[in-house]
């Protein structure tokens, strides 16, 4: 019954999105008598998928495996946490869960839009219930997770034992609250089409919802990245998956867009192109989609496809993005651009930052898609692999972290480099050294480019905050004023551009330093690893809740230090027939132990065990980075400035500024 | 009997999830470790983007223990290589060969680095144009008169 009603909710859902979808254009161009109701349509329409999404969740929670999507995906024995987040563990869920999160901004704007006009918040959400009832179509014509079985099958066939993790659990809901938050900026960008109007309001409203997406989406590659790290068991960390870029091209495009948008807002300038941008956005997001699901790619992450729903997907990009691109040819021209700048200012440094962007984002989806095409035309079979990118990201990705400083620093309109570089001359100073360090002390050029590279972003970001607090010329009483009346948005750059240093330092270290050995051991034997003495200690046979294990017990020593204790295992899934492996890291600051086992070795009269031992070093950075990055969003979101609603209140007339001083 | 099913099931279905075995090593380390990183550059072809130094599947062992005879038969890197391909064609290369059908993806990323600043040299001249124009544009009296007025104001009122 209350599956039935789950399903109920979602196509009345799907009506309501088409009411959404229309009602703000009934009337004529200047009177839009039914825009108002949009909103609480929109709100409604949350509310009932919302229903739907718990009905489901209900459904896996208490194992009803009369439900055709629950049986495929559940098991009675399953932990109850995944219980829980394998509702979304699927296509047909994680289709739901898209859904619910695309609904649940649509209603934020519907709530929270106060002070949008009645017919332009009419408009954006005409296009984000268009865009949902596109996705609400395509989940209940062919992706329908309500359908039931009969007769019911005695148990499920249980979750994908890889799938069965913490950090998979929460991954899907940060990269959809990312992909899909990309949607209401598109919608924002559309409907500023339709009405003709992109200006310094407009910029404001889109800055924060493109905040939301890119740091949801950066948390969420980050938790991705951590789950390969730990689960795929053999360290690695990115690796140039089509999947993986798929989610990838749409933060490369947010990240972009939020520069821009930074332009359009302040100075009303790039208005055409931020509006591009945002479409483009939420394109790769929507081409991300039809990536991982229609199965034209294969990847390692991929645990949904279909061809029919890949040409339904397909079908979704043409008409949304293809749509928009069309109103943006007629329209985009007659957006006026009111602001000039100089070749050396901030508006340049960022119009450099968005091209090198660009090219990256242009460069990865041609690289992605090149075999594709080239199949398509009859060219051979090619793979485009992590050689290709590391090669043409790689140097792109410096050009863009060596310009990051210098942009920071130039003033809007009209700014000199060389005050640029004299205010840089510490942090300049500083990388130089780490490079020559680095070079005369490791040998390896590329490595102390990117330790020089990293140092470089970390001390800009300092600077940047002490150069806005003048602790270079003022008095240090009056530049610690300052420093607590910065606005918010200048702490979330410094903090999202030093979080950005933090990660270049792991990705350095772990490309040059990376240290792996194979060995047999016996029980009771021990090596000599990476200034470690490990030791096999034993090796047990156990169950875990819905799986059976081999679980090894490593001890490692280090001169001074107390030993440290890993478990690696080998782990089986009877339900699933499936086995996984988990390595035992040991994390610090400076590097992890990472122990990995493999087989008994039968082969060799001795026996013993396989193990593999790495030892990667500084890769937690890897992921402290995009979380600081990600923190640094949130700070900038929490600037008054930012902060939905408060634009129109804070306006005040200059004579009253005049007269507060 | 669920746990005995199990071990034997663990014990005799020896599970695929170790890629290098050490019974595949060369005890040369030198060849070892060349063999390592040839592997790092070929595709697992039946599985999904993985090198065949990272693969449990069958073929990539073979492919790798293919790549240590090679070796180990006195091959450069280069003949290993062509050797693999000649079998198994450019597919399983993940760096893709510099050949007229991959052209355009070897350049593409200058190309564009090149057409977009271009551009952007480009609409710099509209952006000076206009500069240019909005500075020509002088306060008319009455702009001038409601400034002073301001500026007056403001100075009386901080006093």
């Amino acid at each position: 019954m209350i599956v039935e009603l789950g399903h109920y909710a979602l196509v009345l859902a799907t009506v309501l999105a088409l009411v959404q979808t229309v009602l703000p254009w009934l009337g004529t161009q200047h009177s839009r008598p039914y825009a108002y109701l949009t909103g609480p349509v929109a709100v409604v329409q949350f509310v009932l998928i919302a229903g739907s999404f718990a009905a489901l969740t209900y459904a896996y929670v208490t194992s009803d495996f009369s439900v055709a999507n629950v049986a495929s995906n559940s098991h009675s024995l399953k932990p109850d946490l995944y219980k829980w987040t394998g509702v979304w563990g699927n296509h047909e869920g994680s289709m739901l869960l898209w859904i619910l999160i695309l609904s649940l901004y649509a209603a934020l704007v519907a709530i929270f839009g106060t002070n949008l006009s009645t017919t332009f918040k009419g408009m954006v959400l005409s296009v984000q219930g268009a865009v949902g009832l596109l996705f609400l179509a395509f989940t209940v014509a062919t992706s329908n997770p309500f359908w039931r079985l009969d007769p019911a099958p005695v148990d499920g066939r249980g979750l994908n034992p890889i799938l069965q993790d913490p950090g998979l659990a929460f991954h899907p809901p940060f990269l959809y609250a990312g992909y899909v938050g990309l949607s209401l900026t598109f919608a924002f960008a559309v409907a500023a089409l339709i009405e003709g109007k992109v200006d310094a309001v407009w910029a404001r409203w889109v800055r924060p919802w493109t905040l939301v997406a890119w740091a949801a989406l950066t948390v969420g590659i980050a938790l991705g990245s951590y789950w390969a790290y730990y689960e795929l068991g053999w360290g690695g960390w990115w690796f140039w998956d089509p999947v993986e870029n798929a989610s990838l091209m749409p933060w490369l495009a947010a990240t972009a867009l939020l520069h821009s948008a930074i332009v359009t807002e302040k100075r009303e300038a790039f208005k055409s192109w931020t509006v591009l941008l945002a479409i483009v956005a939420f394109g790769m997001s929507l081409i991300g989609t039809f990536l991982v699901r229609s199965g034209v790619l294969t990847s390692v992450h991929a645990f949904a496809n279909d061809p029919e729903r890949g040409v339904f997907i397909l079908l979704i990009i043409v008409v949304l993005i293809g749509g928009a691109f069309w109103l943006y040819a007629a329209r985009a021209p007659h957006l006026r651009v009111n602001s000039a700048f100089s070749t050396i200012s901030r508006e340049s440094a960022l119009m450099v930052n968005n091209l090198l962007l660009a090219v990256i984002t242009l460069t990865v989806f041609f690289g992605t898609l090149y075999p594709l095409f080239l199949d398509v035309l009859g060219g051979g079979s090619i793979s485009v692999g992590p050689p290709y990118f590391n090669i043409t990201f790689g140097p792109l990705a410096a050009l863009l972290l060596l310009v990051v400083p210098l942009g920071t620093m130039l003033p809007w309109k009209r700014g000199a480099l060389e005050s640029a570089v004299q205010q840089l001359r510490f942090a300049g100073a500083v990388s130089l050294l780490v490079l020559v360090l680095s070079v005369v002390g490791t040998q390896h050029v590329l490595a102390s480019i990117g330790l020089a590279l990293a140092a470089w972003l970390v001390l800009g970001a300092v600077t940047d905050i002490g150069r806005r607090a003048r602790f270079f010329s003022g008095s240090l009483a009056d530049s610690m004023r300052r420093l607590t009346h910065l606005p918010r948005s200048a702490y979330g750059s410094a903090i999202a551009h030093a979080g950005l240093g933090v990660l270049v330092v792991g990705v350095t270290a772990m490309g040059a330093w990376r240290m792996e050995s194979i060995h047999v051991l016996q029980p009771g034997e021990q090596v000599e690893f990476a200034g470690y003495t490990v030791k096999l200690e034993n090796i047990q046979q156990t169950t875990g809740p819905n799986y059976i294990s081999t679980r090894s017990t490593f001890s490692a020593e280090r001169q001074g230090q107390s030993t440290i204790r890993v478990f690696p295992e080998k782990r089986l899934y009877p339900v699933q027939g499936q086995a996984t492996t988990e390595a035992g890291i040991h994390t610090t600051l400076v590097g992890d132990l990472y122990v990995v086992l493999g087989d008994p070795q039968t082969e060799q009269a001795a026996g013993g065990w396989a193990v593999k031992l790495y030892f990667n070093p500084m890769v937690i950075y890897i992921w402290i980075g995009p979380i600081i990055m990600a923190l640094g969003g949130l700070v900038s979101l929490s600037d008054r400035r930012l902060r939905i609603g408060v634009p129109a209140a804070r306006r005040r007339p200059v004579r009253d500024l005049a007269a507060a001083e | 009997m669920y746990r005995i099913l199990a071990f034997i099931l663990v014990v005799v279905w020896t599970i695929p999830a170790f890629a290098v075995e050490p019974s595949e090593m060369l005890d040369d380390p030198v060849l070892e470790e060349r063999a390592r990183q040839i592997s790092q550059k070929l595709r697992c072809l039946v599985c999904q983007n993985e090198t065949i130094d990272e693969s449990n599947a069958d073929l990539a062992r073979d492919l790798r223990v293919l790549v240590r005879e090679r070796l180990a038969a006195g091959a450069t890197d280069e003949e290993v290589i062509d050797y693999v391909v000649a079998r198994y064609g450019d597919f399983v290369l993940l760096s893709p060969p510099f050949k007229p059908s991959t052209f355009l993806l070897w350049i593409f990323p200058a190309l564009a680095l090149a057409v977009g600043a271009g551009l952007l040299v480009y609409l710099r001249k509209q952006f000076t144009n206009a500069e240019s124009e909005q500075n020509d544009v002088e306060l008319t009296a009455e702009e001038v008169q409601i400034l002073d007025g301001i500026l007056d104001d403001s100075k009386k009122s901080s006093r």
